[in-house]
Parts: structure tokens; C-alpha cells; sequence
């Protein structure tokens, strides 16, 4: 079984984000990592080939330093990784960064199953994984909160609605969007770390992705920003014998007791 | 101008009714798409809230859970009557009909969007919603536009839709997942969306019990709905609907009482616009802590049965 996973490299996910004179996120020079979120499905692949049989590809898109991202998704057990990196997309949208991912995975021969997060960290789109599945044509399941291969040829998976959950069960190849539910992602070993080094990193221009200019012209551009407004800090204070009397006393200022 | 209306098993979700109101205010001709369970039971009260046409079907084929079916029809009905817009809630049905949309029409997809100056402006959140940034949309109409729960307050307005009858579009060829099995536990008390007060929990709870101590507050204070973080709901203790933040529920209450929630950004865009916040955290450097007006800090085991007497010794309840 082949799987296509899709990961991110985001500007230090605990730090704080800035925006440049570009009105861009800052990305060069900035601490960064791969995306906690991406972590899980990653886990969650590398099971079902250890398990099953295959090998796990890491996809990514992003500046020269996103290399670190996919350099850890290596260390933790993918076989192989491409890293579109091009300065003409700096700035892409979710649909340029959709056709980039989806010539990409299309070069690299038949794949039983993309997986991706529901959203990233930094952007949290959250659509580019199913407009990619629709360039693909693939069907797809999205907000996963587990999922597994039945005999390399059916994808199951438990998901989130918007009440409750249903289980799915859809034939391959497919497309699933995972939650941080669907893996507990392993820490990589000092083996894996050295062994990252020596696995193939494929870095294919745009040309050889046979996409044209028109193809990753952006449909938005950021003309204005500025900072939400911020609310001025209350009252803080220790819990003792007052605290609840105090809270009571903005439950009745509220008028809801 | 359209809007996309999301209909739950509960019937037509509110956020329908905010877009409509973003879409009048924009002007031009409404229309609704109601793909989904008795979609002509939302008729009326589309056409009360200002749609002048809706694009309703029931029909199974649309709920397919890959919504593939459900975009391709809505691509055949834009290239029909071209609208300029659409616009959408930023639930997980929403998400997947407008990023396929945008796969099949080349059009540019504006997500988390709290307003809409003009049609070919957006403004969004970013960045955890600490910083706002205007967005000029181009590209082939309609811009798909994802609104942020609750960024428009819904307002009746009077009138009748004409509906329109749509005919379901089935790419050749193509198998969907199926749906195994179901399960819906169905709401009890008041909604997320309306209740006065909301309460929620999170890691510092500790498990499925610590909800209980909020349940009795809930009761206790009255027109009370229970919500978690994410962290308490990736752990299972509590069901996804609860959660609060950037990929659940955004809530306005009068009181939001946050209990053992650190305030993480990702919580922060789901709550913040709450009129009052209060916070019980263990940890004086919080960030939650930044955002209340009243900050305890405290073992909210201590904190929570003690304000439940309170507030029953002031209510009586
Ligand atoms: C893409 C993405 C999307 C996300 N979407 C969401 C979302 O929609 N909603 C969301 O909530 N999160 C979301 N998150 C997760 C978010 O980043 C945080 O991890 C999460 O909100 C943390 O939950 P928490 O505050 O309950 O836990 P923690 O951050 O662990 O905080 C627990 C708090 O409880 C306190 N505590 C512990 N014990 C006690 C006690 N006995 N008494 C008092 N206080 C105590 C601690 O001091 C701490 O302040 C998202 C993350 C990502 C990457």
C-alpha cells in the first residue's frame, strides 16, 4: 500500500506569529517546525505500512527551511519526501497550493491513500485538503477521529459531525483528513533521525510539474491589516473563602442569577 | 449574492439566518441553496429572512459524506445563474462543498471571514484571531466565501422565496464512502448558540467526572450550556459538539466561565467575543487570564462546588 502524506512546515507553533511589510507571514528566519498537527496522520500511515506493507511518501510545499519539516517526517519512518519549494509561490492560495500538492502526487504513480489535517496550524483553511481530493477526484473523508485499511483496499474511518459521529467505509483510493485523535505520534528515534539524512528528497520545479503560469497565479491579495482588538485585562485574583461570592457577584452584575 | 444553508438533523442551522443577513445588506438578488434533510421545511423561514429564491432538495444523493455530488450540482446551478458570491458557514459540510466548488470553478476560497465590506473584499481573522487583515478576492466568480459562526446577528425581515427545483449532477464513475452507522446523541438543555451563560471545561477538569461539577453549576445558575476545549474532547471526555475554538462552536454568551482551560488561541477565537469572561486556572501565567474580567486562580475542585452553593443560596434553587 502507498500512501501520499501531506505536511507543513509552520513558523514556531508556539511562538508568535508576525506578518511582514508584505503583508505576508514571516517565514524566512523564523523558528519553525513541522506542524504538530500533521503529526498524527503521519503516525497513523506509518502504522498501517509497518503493518500492512508499502511505503510512506511526505508531500509538502513551502520556503527552502521546509526542509526541517520534512525532514522530521522522514525521521519518524516516511521512506521518501517531495518538497516543492519556488519563490513564484510564495504567498499561494488554497487553490494554487492545491494544483502544486495534487501535480505532485500524480508523479508519483499510483497511491492507495493521501492523507492530511484538518486544517494547519498557521493558515487553518481547512478546505485545501478536499479541493486537492476533487483535482484528484477522489473521495474523500474529512475530520477523522480514526481510521483504518481493510485488506489494502477499503478505507474506514470513525469521524466527527456536527452532532455526533458516523462510520465510514470507502474504497480506495481515497483521500482522509485526521484529527489529533487518530494516533498518538511517536517521538523520532536517534536511528531514525541518522537514517533520515540518506532518504530520497525529490525536488521538482514547477516546469516538471508541467504547471503553467496561469495555473499558480493567486486569486487573493492581503491590502490591509491590523490588530483585533484587544480587551483590557480584569481583575485577578487568588482563590480563597471570597472566590465564589466574587463570581456570584458578576453572575448577579450580568443579570443571569 | 447566495448563501449556503446548512441543515442539520435538528432542521436549518442558524447560520443561515446570520448570512442572510450579511447578504442583504450587500443588496442584489438572494438566493439559497438547501441541500439536506426536509430542505423544504426551510423555505419559509429562509424567504422570512430575505431570500428571494431557494435552491432546495432532499434528495439522499446530496448528503453523500464526500459532498462530491452535492458540489457538482452546485456548479451546475452557478454556471446556470452565476451568482457574484457565495457565501458560507464554516461548518465541516461547508468546508468540503466549497473546496471541491473551488477545485471544479478555479474560484478563490476566503476562510474564516468575519465581514464582508464589499463583494470582492473580505476581512478575516488570522493568526488566531489576534490579528484582522482585508483581502481583495479575484479570480472566476463567485468567490466562496466561509463566514465565522456568529459574525452576523439574524434578523426577520418578511417575505416568500420562490423555490427552485434542483436536478441532482452525478460525476460518471465515482463511488463515495457509505455511512456504516450513525450516531447522534441529540441535544439536551439549552444550545451552545443560545443559552445565556456558557461553562466550560478543559485538561484541568482531569476526566468525564470533573463535567459533572460543571453539570451542577449549569443547573444551579439556569439557561446554562455545558462547553469543553479541545484537549477535553480529544481525550473522550466530553462529545465534539461541546467544543469551543477554532474548529467547534463560537459562543457570545452573556458569561463565559472557563475551568481549567489554559486559553490557547485556538480556544481564544471561539470565545472571546463573550460579553463577560471568568477564569478559574491553576496557572497564574494563563493566557486565559489575560482575556477575563475576573481571573481566580485555584484548584477549581475547591472553586466550583463552592460557587454552586453560592449561587443556590442567592437563587434559592
Ligand atoms: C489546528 C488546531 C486547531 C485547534 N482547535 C481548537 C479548538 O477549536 N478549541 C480548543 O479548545 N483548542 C483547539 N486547539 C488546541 C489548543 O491549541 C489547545 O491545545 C487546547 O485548547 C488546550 O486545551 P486546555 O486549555 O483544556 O488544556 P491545557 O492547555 O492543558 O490547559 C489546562 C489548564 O488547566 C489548568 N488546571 C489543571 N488542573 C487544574 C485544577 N485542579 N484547577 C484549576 N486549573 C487547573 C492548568 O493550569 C491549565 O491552565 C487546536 C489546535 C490546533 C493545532
Amino acid at each position: 500500500m502507498n500512501v501520499a502524506v501531506l505536511v507543513k512546515w509552520v513558523p514556531e507553533p508556539q511562538g508568535t506569529p508576525t506578518l511582514g511589510t508584505d503583508h505576508l507571514l514571516v517565514r524566512e528566519g523564523a523558528d519553525g517546525a513541522l506542524d504538530p498537527g500533521d503529526e498524527y496522520g503521519l503516525e497513523r500511515a506509518l502504522q498501517l505500512v509497518e503493518r500492512d506493507g508499502g511505503e510512506v511518501t511526505i508531500v509538502s510545499m513551502g520556503p527552502e527551511i521546509a526542509v526541517a519539516a520534512v525532514q522530521r517526517g522522514l525521521a519518524m519512518g516516511a521512506a521518501r519526501a517531495v518538497l516543492i519549494t519556488d519563490p513564484a509561490l510564495r504567498g499561494s492560495d488554497t487553490l494554487v497550493t492545491a494544483r502544486v500538492l495534487a501535480a505532485a502526487i500524480r508523479r508519483l504513480g499510483p497511491i492507495d491513500l493521501v492523507v492530511a489535517a484538518v486544517e494547519s496550524t498557521d493558515g487553518y483553511t481547512g478546505t485545501l485538503p478536499i479541493t486537492l481530493a476533487e483535482l484528484l477526484e477522489l473521495p474523500s473523508v474529512t475530520f477523522a477521529t480514526s481510521f483504518d485499511v481493510i485488506d489494502g483496499a477499503e478505507l474506514q474511518a470513525e469521524r466527527q459531525t456536527a452532532s455526533g459521529s458516523e462510520a465510514l467505509a470507502c474504497p480506495l483510493p481515497a483521500l482522509v483528513t485526521s484529527t489529533t485523535g487518530v494516533a498518538a505520534p511517536r517521538y523520532p528515534s536517534l536511528k531514525g533521525v541518522m537514517a533520515a539524512k540518506s532518504k530520497p528528497v525529490d525536488r521538482p520545479s514547477l516546469t516538471e510539474l508541467g504547471l503553467v503560469a496561469d495555473e499558480i497565479r493567486s486569486t487573493q491579495s492581503v491590502t490591509g491589516v491590523g490588530t483585533a482588538p484587544e480587551k483590557a485585562g480584569g481583575r485577578v485574583i487568588e482563590a480563597g473563602p471570597d472566590a465564589a461570592a466574587e463570581i456570584a457577584d458578576l453572575l448577579e452584575e450580568a443579570r443571569v442569577i | 449574492m447566495w448563501i449556503w444553508a446548512d441543515l442539520t438533523s435538528d432542521g436549518l442551522a442558524s447560520s443561515a439566518l446570520e448570512l442572510l443577513t450579511k447578504a442583504r445588506e450587500l443588496g442584489g438578488e438572494i438566493g439559497a441553496v438547501a441541500f439536506g434533510p426536509r430542505a423544504t421545511d426551510a423555505v419559509a423561514a429562509l424567504g422570512e429572512h430575505g431570500a428571494i429564491r431557494v435552491y432546495a432538495s432532499d434528495d439522499d444523493r446530496l448528503e453523500e459524506p464526500t459532498s462530491r455530488v452535492a458540489a457538482h450540482t452546485l456548479v451546475a446551478l452557478i454556471a446556470r445563474d452565476s451568482p457574484d458570491v457565495v457565501l458560507f458557514p464554516s461548518s465541516y459540510r461547508a468546508r468540503d462543498v466549497a473546496g471541491r466548488v473551488q477545485a471544479l470553478t478555479g474560484s478563490t476560497v476566503m476562510a474564516n471571514a468575519v465581514d464582508l465590506p464589499t463583494i470582492d473584499r473580505a476581512r478575516a481573522e488570522i493568526l488566531g484571531g489576534t490579528t484582522v487583515v482585508d483581502v481583495d478576492l479575484a479570480g472566476p466568480r463567485p468567490h466562496l466565501v466561509l463566514m465565522r459562526p456568529r459574525s452576523f446577528e439574524p434578523a426577520a425581515v418578511g417575505g416568500t422565496a420562490e423555490v427552485v427545483i434542483v436536478d441532482v449532477v452525478e460525476p460518471a464513475g465515482f463511488v463515495s464512502a457509505s455511512v456504516l452507522s450513525r450516531t447522534d446523541p441529540g441535544a439536551t438543555g439549552p444550545s451552545l448558540d443560545d443559552a445565556k451563560v456558557v461553562v466550560a471545561g478543559g485538561r484541568g477538569l482531569g476526566g468525564p467526572e470533573g463535567f459533572r461539577l460543571l453539570e451542577e453549576l449549569a443547573g444551579a445558575i439556569g439557561d446554562t450550556a455545558i462547553g469543553a476545549s479541545r484537549a477535553a474532547v480529544d481525550a473522550g471526555w466530553v462529545p465534539y459538539a461541546l467544543q469551543i475554538g477554532q474548529t467547534g462552536a463560537t459562543v457570545k454568551p452573556e458569561v463565559y466561565l472557563a475551568a481549567g482551560i489554559s486559553g490557547a488561541l485556538q480556544h481564544a477565537v471561539g470565545m472571546k467575543g463573550s460579553r463577560r469572561i471568568v477564569a478559574i486556572t491553576k496557572d497564574p501565567e494563563a493566557p486565559i487570564l489575560k482575556m477575563a474580567d475576573l481571573g481566580v486562580v485555584g484548584d477549581l475542585f475547591q472553586v466550583l462546588p463552592a460557587l454552586t452553593e453560592e449561587v443556590r443560596r442567592r437563587t434559592g434553587r
